[in-house]
């Protein structure tokens, strides 16, 4: 593959492609951070990926109490899904489930749009006729009684509809090590863009995925190209220098905060340079044909 | 565009009803033709030129220059727009109002702001009987927007009311939520007897105590509850001082139990 040569890193002359998705965002606050951080944990767990997980959800930004309805501290999280029916049903289970559990708990519409979820709507029966509606101007909140005081939960959130999921960096280094400090400065970065989420463990997956398997009814398997223990198959896209990949996977609210955040993770990787870090920057696709969304590397770089 | 002002020129000798004098009946008209309008009374036939003295200017932006405890329906139905009163109104002001504000700067009548759907109702003065409250034989109150009364209200202020807010800064009479069936009533002075009398759902704040309790109210305790400090940002810009005072724990007493007890009153 061509590429170019940035700081010292090869830069490959590629893009992400990335699909269109349904999304929707939640502003949670609890009695402390800490407790606020929890519940947006405990929610967005197990929602790296919608191939198991049903949804793709991860913290957006912390919130200061200035910022939050009800002006205690917040977090504010994000979740994709494929579709509208499985992202409603995928944030009436994790609010239910994760946050109306968690001590202290309240929990906000993080979106304003004019295609709404229900959220307290859906979660109200909880509260076995002893909830209480309550309406503040434009906003109804639901009151449902629980063993530390009273849920508080609006009772619609915003849809939004031209949400984007799947940009992408892949990070390939010459140890395990300097791939991981490299990528772990790419999701520091990251961090500081608004809209967007890194949905796998700490913003990094190591098990990149291509589409299909030899094995029947098996929808992803290993992203064999990529993987260092392969190189010499005849299909490794990896070079003699390479013993390591990592890859970030980014879903924003818009098209331009993915660009964003891409941006940010590739100059993040440069700016480290490839001593301490990587020796080369690509990025995952499938030719262009399936995903609506393509972030040219080039287009990003400083 | 300046505003455009009714200038009272003299005080009227029977009760006017200046529901027509709206920005959303206003709108467009020339100052000669507002000035031909009929005023519905109770005696003799007028015009609104007979009344008023008339500056022309935006519609959207209407000023009484002088008020009258006889002008009865004063921003009636209105739903965009501002009213202004420099004096005082009758019966009914704001009544089925769906938007926009009405301030009136004097005291006004018994049913202000009956059955409003929507927008700001501020009456600096004192505001008389069953703010928000229904006509005989109406089934439902105030069903949105907010009400605030600087001064003193009289008795059942909030009555039937279903969804809204109603703030009171003075005093309030006896009854105050009577037949609630939701909404808000926060009501910063003492209140007469028998708050939230037969009241299903909704919320009252007697901050300074009532007379009387009716027994059909049962304590909950000490809370302090997010609810209450959403209230509280929703009224900070109407009523900063009332609404400093709801973040705090405060006694929950629920009722009524003579009906189906899901309301609750706030008390000392």
């Amino acid at each position: 593959m061509s590429q170019l040569t940035v700081n010292g890193i090869g830069v490959d002359d590629t893009f992400a492609e990335a699909f269109g998705m349904r999304a929707t965002a939640l502003t949670i606050t609890a009695h402390s951070a800490l407790w606020a951080h929890q519940a947006a944990v405990t929610m967005t767990g197990f929602a790296t990926s919608v191939i198991g997980c049903g949804c793709e959800a991860g913290i957006d930004r912390v919130l200061s109490p200035a910022e939050t309805p009800d002006g205690r501290p917040g977090v504010r999280v994000l979740l994709f899904a494929v579709s509208t029916s499985e992202l409603q049903k995928q944030l009436q289970n994790r609010v239910g489930q994760c946050i109306l559990t968690s001590p202290g708990s309240a929990c906000y519409a993080g979106l304003e749009t004019d295609e709404r979820l229900k959220l307290g709507n859906a979660l109200r029966f909880f509260g076995d006729g002893w909830q209480v509606s309550k309406r503040l101007g434009d906003r109804r909140y639901w009151r449902i009684p629980v063993m530390d005081g009273e849920f508080v939960c609006d009772a619609t959130t915003g849809l939004c509809k031209t949400a984007v999921g799947g940009g992408n960096i892949i990070v390939m280094g010459a140890t395990a090590e300097k791939t991981l400090a490299a990528t772990e400065r790419a999701v520091e970065a990251i961090a500081t863009v608004p809209d967007v989420i890194l949905p796998f463990p700490g913003g990094i997956v190591r098990s990149g995925s291509k589409v299909g398997s030899k094995y029947e009814g098996v929808i992803a398997s290993t992203n064999d190209a990529y993987c260092p223990t392969l190189k010499g198959t005849g299909r490794s896209a990896l070079g003699d220098d390479i013993e390591s990949v990592l890859e970030i996977v980014i879903d924003g609210l818009t098209s331009a905060a993915v660009a964003e955040a891409m941006k940010a993770g590739v100059r993040a990787i440069l700016a480290l340079g490839p001593e301490r870090g990587a020796l080369r920057i690509g990025a995952g696709n499938y030719g262009g044909k399936l995903g609506s969304h393509h972030y040219y590397l080039k287009d990003l770089l400083p | 565009m300046s505003t455009l002002a009714f200038t009272l020129r003299e005080e009227p000798s029977q009760r006017l009803d200046l529901a027509p004098l709206t920005p959303d009946q206003l709108l467009g008209l020339s100052e000669s033709k507002i000035a031909t309008l009929e005023i519905q009374t109770t005696r003799e036939r007028l015009r609104v030129g007979d009344l008023f003295k008339i500056r022309t200017g935006d519609a959207m932006q209407i000023r009484f220059e002088g008020g009258s405890e006889r002008f009865d329906r004063v921003g009636a139905g209105m739903s965009k727009g501002q009213i202004t009163v420099e004096g005082d109104v009758g019966i009914q002001a704001g009544r089925l109002m769906q938007g926009g504000t009405l301030k009136i700067n004097g005291n006004a009548g018994p049913w202000t702001a009956s059955r409003m759907r929507g927008g700001t109702l501020i009456v600096s003065g004192q505001a008389d009987e069953r703010v928000g409250g229904p006509l005989a034989g109406e089934t439902v109150g105030m069903r949105g927007g907010i009400v605030i009364v600087r001064g003193d209200a009289g008795d059942r202020t909030g009555d039937r009311m279903r969804r809204g807010t109603i703030i009171v800064e003075g005093k309030a009479g006896i009854c105050a939520g009577s037949r609630m069936i939701a909404g808000t009533l926060v009501l910063r002075g003492r209140v007469g007897s028998l708050p939230g009398y037969l009241m299903r759902r909704g919320t009252i704040f007697a901050m300074n105590g009532s007379d009387a309790l009716s027994p059909t109210f049962v304590d909950s305790g000490e809370h302090e509850l997010i609810a209450n400090s959403l209230l509280a940002s929703y009224i900070t810009p109407h009523s900063p001082d009332v609404a400093a005072m709801l973040r705090r724990p405060w006694r929950r007493l629920l009722g009524d139990m003579a009906v189906i007890g899901k309301g609750e009153i706030f008390h000392p």
